[in-house]
């Protein structure tokens, strides 16, 4: 695949556009952190006009890879996303612009944004910690606004090529569907078909999804303003269900050679006692470190180019931001290359557990 | 204080990591100078093998991350 020259000509085109892309971003990019600093600035207007507080690179970055319950737009503009809360005194739902302005009272009890967390306030206009542990947050955040926004495009990218490849039974693939053939092709004979074995069919569909989910939701996390911005594949909680699923697949379609290995494996016996509990760690060690893997690397490049613009900030001045924003453009150029790599690596190493689990063994 | 120690041990975290994907890197390429036609076969498995010296990493990187707040 690497070889296809359609397909370096396809990479090298899109990098190009998105090399653009990102030059033009990293310039939009200053004025993304500004609207931070007037945020915490806020604080500094009521206490002394004029007296900028002093600016906090990682609280700022932390922010910004942090879900968040309103999607930024442009300047002070935000798109409020809906809060649905389930209470123990029942479900409650309004407009998070409602929490823009401090507290909210809603049906049941009275609420306020703490580091984008929302809590319960007490009559005093106290946060309530106890109350707050009734409340559970079901809210469409900004993670999964944009993970909706990935799904509805990886529904319409595929759901037309696939008619188009029923449309165009035996002839060459046309438009979009020859851009992502060899990206097809490369999942099937690259990582299901050497490391699955013969029976890789029933697993493509997986394989596939998560190339394809991954792949697209690093791509938008790297696009900073609106369609983007939104940090889902640095989100442990969506690393975590991923790994789940990954974990549970593996568990379901392991055969008899695979629990034989784990529960009666070749030693003597008076070493069982010590193997069981190397062996079950080692179940759930292997996708909790591809939990880890793909939430430490997204997050990671997201605070590197965060902390690269935060260096005009630090040290307040224009004289910077050529470097810096030469710095962010490479870095997101080689995030274009983790994005793709770390969607091969989870796709990859999942092929690999499951083709241990359904291995037939001959003694 | 501690922010200081969380960002040492993420440095020394990052030492193994650098030590380990250095192997596996010079060692591929020794591989690939020998045996050109294995090539993509060696890429691949140092992939593999980058990626899970990188996941050791990137432990001791989210533990001193936790340490931070």
């Amino acid at each position: 695949m690497y070889n296809s020259p359609i397909f370096k000509i396809k990479i090298f085109s899109i990098l190009r556009v998105f090399a653009v892309f990102l030059a033009l971003s990293a310039f939009s990019a200053p004025a993304f952190s500004q609207h931070d600093a007037p945020g915490h600035g806020q604080e500094a207007h009521e206490t002394g006009a004029g007296e900028e507080k002093k600016f906090e690179p990682s609280e700022v970055i932390l922010e910004h890879i942090a879900d968040s319950h309103s999607w930024h737009l442009w300047g002070h503009t935000h798109i409020p996303l809906p809060v649905i809360l389930y209470t123990d005194k029942g479900i409650e739902t309004f407009s998070s612009s409602h929490l823009d302005h401090g507290h909210y009272a809603g049906k049941y009890y009275t609420y306020a944004l703490e580091h984008n967390k929302i809590k319960v306030v007490n009559a005093e206009g106290q946060i309530d910690e106890a109350a707050t542990k009734n409340v559970w947050d079901f809210s469409i955040t900004r993670n999964v606004a944009s993970m909706w926004l990935s799904i509805i495009l990886l529904m319409v990218i595929f759901i037309s090529v696939s008619s188009a490849y029923k449309k165009r039974e035996g002839k060459a693939p046309k438009g979009l569907q020859s851009f992502l053939e060899p990206v097809i092709l490369f999942v099937r004979d690259d990582i299901a078909k050497p490391n699955i074995g013969h029976k890789y069919a029933r697993f493509m569909p997986l394989l596939l999804t998560m190339f394809f989910f991954i792949w697209i939701n690093n791509l938008i996390g790297l696009v900073p303003f609106f369609p983007g911005g939104a940090n889902l594949t640095g989100n442990i909680a969506v690393t975590l269900v991923m790994a789940a699923i990954t974990l549970i697949v593996v568990n379901v379609n392991g055969n008899k050679y695979y629990w034989k290995h784990i529960l009666l494996p070749d030693v003597p016996k008076w070493i069982y006692p010590i193997m069981w509990p190397v062996e079950i760690v080692g179940i759930f060690s292997k996708p909790f470190a591809l939990m880890i893997r793909l939430f430490a690397n997204i997050t990671a490049g997201h605070i590197i180019v965060l902390s690269l613009i935060s260096l005009i900030f630090v040290f307040k001045s224009f004289a910077i931001a050529p470097v810096s924003v030469a710095f962010v453009v490479f870095m997101d150029v080689l995030e274009l290359l983790v994005a793709v790599l770390q969607a091969f690596i989870f796709t990859l190493l999942t092929a690999l557990f499951i083709g241990n689990a359904i291995e037939e063994h001959h003694h | 204080m501690i922010g200081s120690i969380a960002a040492l041990g993420a440095g020394l975290a990052v030492i193994g990591a650098g030590i380990g994907i250095g192997q596996i890197g010079g060692k591929a390429v020794e591989g690939i100078a020998r045996q050109p036609e294995a090539a993509s076969k060696i890429q691949g498995a140092m992939i593999i093998a980058a990626a899970l010296v990188e996941g050791a990493a990137l432990f001791g990187v989210v533990v001193s991350f936790l340490g931070l707040r």
